[in-house]
């Protein structure tokens, strides 16, 4: 049998991973994918607990995770494309119109 | 069996991850992570979600991931625009961020769930994770967040569209016109 | 009645009130009436509280001020021989001084303010001279240190006369230090500064002739020095000629210098209890006595002279309490306000008819167009130079007589009180003779317009010249026939005081007689030499001018004193002064404060780094932040 361990550690190594890309990447889709592998990386965590207990609500919760997933893929999709309109630039450095 | 599978779907996961980050090509991590949707699909059908599971293909990388190639296509990034952390002390420091987040987690995880960690799975019924039993709970325990990622739905369409629009002359700037 | 005499210092202060806040919107007419009334009310008052005292004491206390643990003090009145007869004498003087600043005044275009500020001057002098308590008195003190600020510096957009203002402030700040400091050790060693407990307890606290008692004396009459303008912190009085001529003759003449000869009466139980101190009084008044007069003989400046001669008839005054003669000094103090105010009064119709010619050099021969103002001031002249039967003299020659037969006098003091008197005798005629006698001086077109003052400022001077002239009457000294009513009046004020005198010699009359024959011949020497020098024209006046050339110029500089207090004093102060705002204010304080400005900004400006809009910056430091959380969850957990 395959212990809980493993599938958490999974979803912890994918959760680092997230994590990395959204620090050391310039580019926003970048960014925003990496995200996106830190929320599923929480799905799979979800996904192996409701498993271990026997819960299927958490399959709920991962339903609401996916369509949270979408709407914000879609409203930062939009955004960056809206900023590329402007600024004809995906790096996230030049994005700094709030410094003093 | 059980084991390999798993060890198969996890490493293709990882890599994929691994990747996602380091491309410099946008279209090459879009791919990579669809990469590890799929994969990640395998492991919840092995974790008994199959509702999950088909919902991570049809959804996740059927639909979200979709929507990013387009927008990738869509920006038509040349070279000069690919980009990624070229600067090693960066790139260092944010790997070693990740790690030691990766290791604190396992560490408070192991403290945490000890007991069964290394146990097996108890047994489910047949119907567990399947669409019967989720479609019950989502209408009827769990009616009002669905009806309310319905309206979160509507607020993410209302916000493309008004920030994404095409303006009425207005084209995409970077090419020579 | 007694109970009401609260009300005499609150009639000018109401004055003040009334002519500060309203004087612009009154006439002139209204204005002068509301000063000249208030002060009339508390003589009027002053008046029947002397009539109703009958020779003895009385106590009011009218309303607390400080009462702290064991230490109370309270707004109260002492009301005795003393006090009486010093607030008759200066509501009196000020009354007629006020009616004459109404003429004299009256084309000055701040006339109002003039009013107010001479009303507060009689409020706070009242003060003084009622106060049952040495705070009050102080507060007195100060008050009228103020008004004369303020009075000198009237004309302030005059250079000269704002300096002069800030001079006579500045240095009497030195002498309230000492009196202030002595005003601590008497709280410090009595418990209590009300005169009365004091004054009772004062053979018991200190012993006689003690350390205590004289530091206590000496730092009073410190302050004296400093109010009374005797030597060495003298150099206030003339630059203070600066202000309006009737200021001059109420505040430096009649009423505020005196101040400090009614403190030292006032303390005579302190006094004689350190033969010290009474000494050291009675040295510098016949110092100053003799250094100002000399000084006086040499001045071209009317207004000048007369202020030396104050400072020498002050002298006098604190020679006679050196010797324990506190009756003689108050008597003088009266008699010479009355000339005094005469002399500055006149001489201030002079300079009005003149229209502000100050030098005598350029005057001359006004008695023919002045007469009311010469006759007066005449009578005043003769009344200072002790001629006799007049008020001077009578006054003067009591102090003189007692310089030499008190217990604590001697000879020397009488000799240099003669010779003050003699001296005093020349300048005086000498001032006389130049402004009134001879040919006029002074252009074509000012001779035209010169007139005799108007009513308003003759009359004060006729009233003051009767005074001047009988005065004196009232202390009549006894070898002569009289009973010296005024010396028996302030008897029991001194009576405790004199107890703790040595036990004089007794004088024979006919000592009395020698001396008092030679007083007046001397003054005779002093007429008869004005007389050759400034009437008959002698030469001798020219060739002994050249031949003591660097003495004259010596004396005419008043003896460089105020060129070294310059050199010793303010110079060392003003350049330290500038030194400190060079290096310490500049750099040091201004550098913290602006160090601290700066400092801010800075830190702000730290503060904003963060947000460079540096958007993975945010996701590195929020990710390190959840790693050292998690960090410090597992130590806990171990």
């Amino acid at each position: 049998m395959i212990p809980l361990a493993n599938y958490l550690l999974l979803s912890t190594v994918l959760f680092g991973l997230g994590v990395i890309g959204v620090i050391i990447s310039r580019n926003i889709i970048t960014i925003l994918m990496s995200v996106e592998l830190m929320l599923n990386a929480a799905n799979l965590a979800l996904i192996s607990f409701a498993r271990w207990h026997g819960d299927p609500g958490a399959h709920v919760f991962v339903f609401i995770v996916f369509v949270v997933a979408a709407a914000e893929a879609a409203v930062g999709l939009s955004l960056v494309i809206a900023i590329f309109r402007r600024k004809n630039t995906v790096n996230v450095d030049d994005l700094n119109i709030l410094k003093r | 069996m059980d084991l390999v599978v798993f060890w198969i779907a996890a490493g293709v996961a990882g890599a994929a991850a691994v990747n996602l980050i380091f491309q410099s090509k946008p279209i090459n991590s879009v791919l990579s992570l669809v990469v590890v949707l799929f994969a990640l699909a395998v492991i919840y059908l092995q974790l008994s979600a199959e509702f999950v599971a088909a919902l991570q293909i049809i959804i996740y990388a059927g639909a979200i991931m979709v929507l990013f190639l387009f927008v990738v296509m869509l920006l038509n990034l040349q070279k000069d625009q690919f980009l990624s952390e070229r600067r090693p002390t960066l790139r260092s420091f944010g790997v070693l961020l990740g790690g030691t987040l990766i290791i604190e987690i396992s560490l408070i995880a192991r403290t945490f769930a000890a007991r069964g960690v290394h146990a097996g799975a108890p047994v489910v019924s047949d119907d567990f994770g399947g669409v019967r039993q989720v479609g019950h709970l989502l209408f009827d325990k769990y009616l009002l967040p669905f009806e309310l990622t319905s309206i979160l739905l509507l607020i993410a369409v209302a916000g493309a569209l008004v920030l994404a629009g095409r303006r009425p002359g207005a084209g995409i700037k970077g090419k020579s016109e | 009645m007694l109970n009401t005499i609260w009300l005499i210092p609150l009639f000018p202060l109401l004055g003040y009130i009334i002519n500060g806040l309203f004087g612009r919107r009154l006439t002139r007419y209204g204005v002068g009436v509301v000063g000249c009334l208030m002060v009339f009310l508390s003589f009027l008052f002053s008046l029947l509280a002397i009539l109703f005292l009958r020779g003895g004491e009385y106590r009011l206390a009218v309303a607390d001020w400080v009462v702290s643990g064991t230490f109370s003090v309270s707004f109260g009145i002492l009301l005795d021989p003393l006090s009486a007869v010093m607030a008759l004498t200066v509501t009196g003087v000020a009354f007629l001084i006020h009616v004459y600043s109404t003429g004299y005044m009256a084309h000055d275009e701040h006339f109002s303010r003039y009013f107010a500020y001479l009303n507060l001057f009689v409020f706070f002098m009242l003060v003084l001279v009622l106060a049952d308590n040495f705070l009050l008195l102080y507060m007195g003190w100060e008050g009228v240190g103020l008004c004369s600020y303020l009075l000198i510096g009237f004309w302030f957009h005059k250079d000269s006369a704002a300096n002069a203002g800030k001079k006579a402030f500045i240095v009497n700040r030195v002498g309230d230090f000492g009196f202030a400091l002595g005003i601590m050790l008497i709280f410090w060693q009595f418990g209590s500064v009300n005169f009365p407990e004091v004054f009772a307890a004062a053979p018991q606290v200190l012993d006689f002739g003690g350390g205590m008692a004289t530091a206590i004396c000496l730092l009073l009459f410190l302050g004296a020095i400093g109010k009374s303008a005797q030597i060495p912190l003298h150099v206030w009085l003339p630059d203070a000629m600066e202000g309006p001529t009737p200021v001059s003759a109420l505040i430096h003449a009649a009423t505020m210098v005196t101040a400090g000869v009614y403190m030292v009466a006032r303390c005579a139980t302190l006094f004689t209890l350190s033969p010290i101190a009474l000494t050291v009084v009675a040295i510098i008044g016949a110092a100053t006595a003799l250094f100002a007069a000399t000084m006086a003989t040499v001045q071209n400046d009317i207004k000048r002279v007369l202020a030396y001669s104050t400072i020498s008839q002050l002298g006098y005054m604190f020679l006679a309490c050196g010797v324990a003669a506190f009756s003689a000094a108050i008597f003088h103090l009266m008699t010479h306000a009355f000339f005094k105010a005469l002399l500055f009064l006149g001489a201030g119709s002079v300079i009005h008819a003149l229209h502000e010619e100050h030098d005598l050099r350029k005057m001359g021969g006004l008695r023919r167009y002045l007469p009311a103002t010469f006759l007066t001031f005449t009578a005043a002249t003769l009344a200072i130079t002790g001629f006799p039967g007049l008020a001077g003299f009578v006054s003067k020659d009591e102090i003189l007589w007692n310089s030499f037969a008190s217990p604590v006098g001697g000879l020397g003091f009488w000799i240099v009180g003669v010779i003050t008197a003699g001296l005093t005798a020349f300048y005086m005629f000498r001032l006389l003779f130049l402004a009134f006698y001879g040919r006029p001086r002074y252009a074509e077109e000012t001779a035209a317009r010169v007139q005799e003052s108007p009513m308003s400022m003759t009359a004060p001077l006729i009233i003051l010249g009767i005074l001047s002239f009988v005065g004196g009457w009232i202390g009549w000294p006894k070898v002569l026939g009289g009973g010296n009513s005024f010396g028996h009046y302030l008897e029991p004020v001194f009576a405790k005081a004199k107890g703790f005198l040595p036990p004089g010699s007794h004088h024979g009359h006919s000592t009395e007689y020698l001396l008092m024959g030679l007083s007046v011949g001397i003054a005779l020497v002093g007429f008869i030499w004005a007389f050759r020098w400034y009437i008959r024209r002698s030469p001798a006046r020219e060739k002994l001018k050249e031949r003591f050339g660097a003495l004259y110029r010596l004396v005419l500089n008043k003896y460089y004193v105020d060129e070294l207090y310059h050199a010793v004093i303010v110079s060392p102060i003003v350049g330290g002064s500038r030194w400190l705002w060079k290096y310490f204010d500049d750099l040091v304080i201004d550098g913290a404060v602006n160090g601290i400005g700066r400092l801010v900004r800075q830190v702000g400006q730290a503060g904003t780094r963060p947000q460079a809009g540096y958007f993975r910056g945010y996701a590195a430091v929020f990710s390190l932040g959840c790693v050292l959380l998690l960090g410090w969850i597992i130590y806990t957990l171990r």
